[in-house]
């Protein structure tokens, strides 16, 4: 376990716990932001460059903010003073406890083994662009209309009807 | 332990860490956010498994996180807005409160 793991792990673990234990909305969006940051710099560690900008500008960049404009858009005053968690906070955790426990369990007791730390792989963008025109293009493709799909039908959603925007 | 293992012990605190946010918050967004951890945890263990595996070089790891941070958005921009309709209708975000089907 390197240095740079450990100050990597305990940063995002300390941003993605905060982010479902702090008490306002925007704080906990702030800090979910911190663990995404995170997270990427672990995927920079791990030599896959790519996705770790990829996880900046989609988690950081974009879902962040829409999260922030989704709580400015619903804040109500009542919500100053309700409770943070639901009423039935204790058997939530204990089943994330458990489920983390299981996990935790079944790592150690696995018997997978890496001997040796395989050497660096040199993965560029043009390696990837290739892999996605090439092997994965009809995922590519799916892909853009899922999105085109879901952002239509957000949009859709989200603007409500005619007469009670008036 | 390897230092394999080490990832995925972090990936699974950052997937119970998630879990409890989606279990017990009251904000619905923020239930989304805890969803959104869970995700990133699944994500952390495709690019620890592509580093370690044996062939690298195969890119898998990396195409399959690529396409699930590409759907986390989708679903984000979804959810987002199912919240903003639901909160229209009902005049509020907090889950418990949300408990009649026919408003």
């Amino acid at each position: 376990m390197t240095l740079s793991f450990m100050i990597l792990a305990v940063i995002t673990v300390a941003g993605m716990v905060a982010a479902v234990g702090l008490r306002n909305a925007v704080h906990c969006v702030l800090a979910l932001t911190l663990g995404f940051v995170g997270i990427a710099a672990l995927y920079l560690q791990l030599g896959a460059q790519f996705v770790g900008f990829t996880q900046i500008m989609v988690y950081v960049g974009a879902v962040a903010i829409l999260a922030v404009f989704a709580i400015m858009m619903t804040h109500s005053p009542e919500s100053a003073t309700s409770p943070v968690f639901s009423s039935r906070w204790l058997m939530g955790s204990v089943v994330a406890a458990a489920v983390f426990a299981v996990l935790a369990w079944a790592i150690h007791a696995s018997a997978a083994s890496v001997q040796a730390l395989p050497s660096q792989p040199e993965v560029t963008v043009q390696q990837i662009g290739d892999a996605l025109m090439h092997h994965y293009v009809l995922p590519l493709e799916i892909m853009g209309l899922l999105l085109t799909a879901a952002l239509i039908g957000a949009v859709v959603i989200a603007m409500g009807h005619k007469e009670e925007m008036k | 332990m390897s230092s394999l293992h080490h990832y995925l012990l972090l990936s699974s605190l950052l997937f119970s860490i998630g879990l409890a946010g989606a279990l017990i918050r009251r904000n619905a967004i923020l239930v989304l956010i805890g969803i959104e951890l869970m995700l990133n945890a699944a994500n952390l263990n495709f690019i620890a498994f592509w580093r370690y595996g044996p062939t690298p070089a195969a890119l898998t790891g990396i195409m399959f996180t690529v396409f699930s941070i590409s759907i986390a958005a989708a679903e984000a921009a979804v959810g987002l807005a199912i919240i903003l309709a639901a909160y229209r209708h009902c005049k509020t975000t907090d889950l418990d409160q949300m408990n009649s089907l026919k408003g």
